[in-house]
């Protein structure tokens, strides 16, 4: 179910990352004041942009977990904040490099932009150990959704907050201040919807993976019964599990599944 | 002001653009490598589910009919 277009989607991606690297290093030009070391810009704001959005999706995917209470939906909120949370790694690894090579530090911290950044990712570090904490399925989805909600509405009021701030040093990309010439906008354009196409590649690949682990254990379950299941069973963890009847379908005679 | 430093050089600023493009695919590579030990993982787990039926098939066939359950 969740790998249909997982090959198209795979493919798409990868013609639009070697699409995404042609323009960034053999046709936008050079910038006028940081010269090469704007590079960075089309691999370090498409992450942020991403991992953003991913974390905005995941409270949308959590809301409707709550609304159907399916744990189809708190499985899609769990996998599009657990890969925000990768890309937002690479965003702040990424900056913090661009930082050192234009400002000469690895971290500002008077710069509002790189620690409400910071800020953000450090609160969806809790997501996990959250989910962790609590042993009931039913209620760990419930109140990562709730969290997810939360936090999720945080991230464009903490954007709005950075914006209206007046004394910041960080460059503009997009907005009234950006006038990017046409090529760099271009390039920029096509990193983001590369970023954005690795991003939704790799949930489609993480959300495969574990609908076929789930199917593997409904079936094991079948097969050698629920005290051999129990046996080699499910360690705690903090990754949302499927139901068996979400998994595979009710229990036929072998001859009618035939 | 820390926006007005002036650029660095090609050679110097090639160090910072290498580094940012390699924690990029790093990071890409390291989900793939992850990705990599699940799937041996399933592919274990299903090559002992289908171990298990297959003994349960030969049993089955070994076993006389009328020991079988149900059988009238």
């Amino acid at each position: 179910m969740y790998g249909k277009s997982l090959r198209a989607l795979s493919i798409s991606t990868v013609v639009a990352m070697a699409l995404a690297l042609s323009l960034v290093f053999f046709y936008a030009p050079l910038e006028a004041e940081q010269g090469f070391l704007q590079k960075i810009f089309y691999v370090h704001v498409p992450l942020s942009i991403v991992a953003l959005c991913g974390f905005v999706i995941g409270a949308l995917l959590a809301i409707q977990h709550l609304r159907t209470r399916d744990p189809r939906w708190d499985m899609r909120s769990y996998v599009a904040i657990h890969m925000s949370l990768i890309f937002a790694v690479g965003a702040l690894i990424t900056g913090s490099i661009w930082a050192k090579g234009s400002w000469g530090h690895w971290w500002v911290w008077n710069e509002p932009t790189l620690v409400s950044f910071l800020i953000v990712f450090l609160l969806y570090a809790t997501y996990q150990p959250l989910r962790f904490a609590i042993e009931d399925p039913e209620r760990q989805a419930r109140y990562a959704s709730v969290f997810a909600i939360t936090a999720g509405a945080f991230v464009p009021l903490n954007f709005i907050a950075v914006r209206l701030s007046t004394a910041y040093v960080h460059p503009r990309v997009l907005g009234s201040t950006s006038n990017l010439p046409a090529p760099m906008a271009l390039t920029f354009v096509v990193s983001l919807l590369a970023m954005a196409l690795l991003y939704a590649t790799l949930c489609k690949y993480e959300l495969t993976a574990k609908h076929t682990r789930a199917q593997v254990r409904a079936l094991r379950r079948r097969l050698l019964g629920d005290a051999e299941e129990a046996r080699g069973g499910r360690a705690r963890s903090a990754a949302p599990s499927l139901p068996p009847s979400a998994t595979i379908g009710p229990r036929t005679s072998p001859r009618t599944a035939l | 002001m820390l926006g007005a430093l002036p650029a660095l050089p090609l050679h110097e600023a090639g160090k910072y653009v290498a580094g940012a493009y390699v924690v990029l695919f790093a990071l890409v590579l390291i989900y793939v490598a992850i990705m990599a030990i699940r799937l041996s993982r399933i592919e274990h787990e299903l090559g002992e589910l289908l171990e298990h039926t297959s003994d349960r098939t030969e049993q089955r066939e070994s076993t006389p009919a009328y020991l079988m359950k149900g059988h009238k």
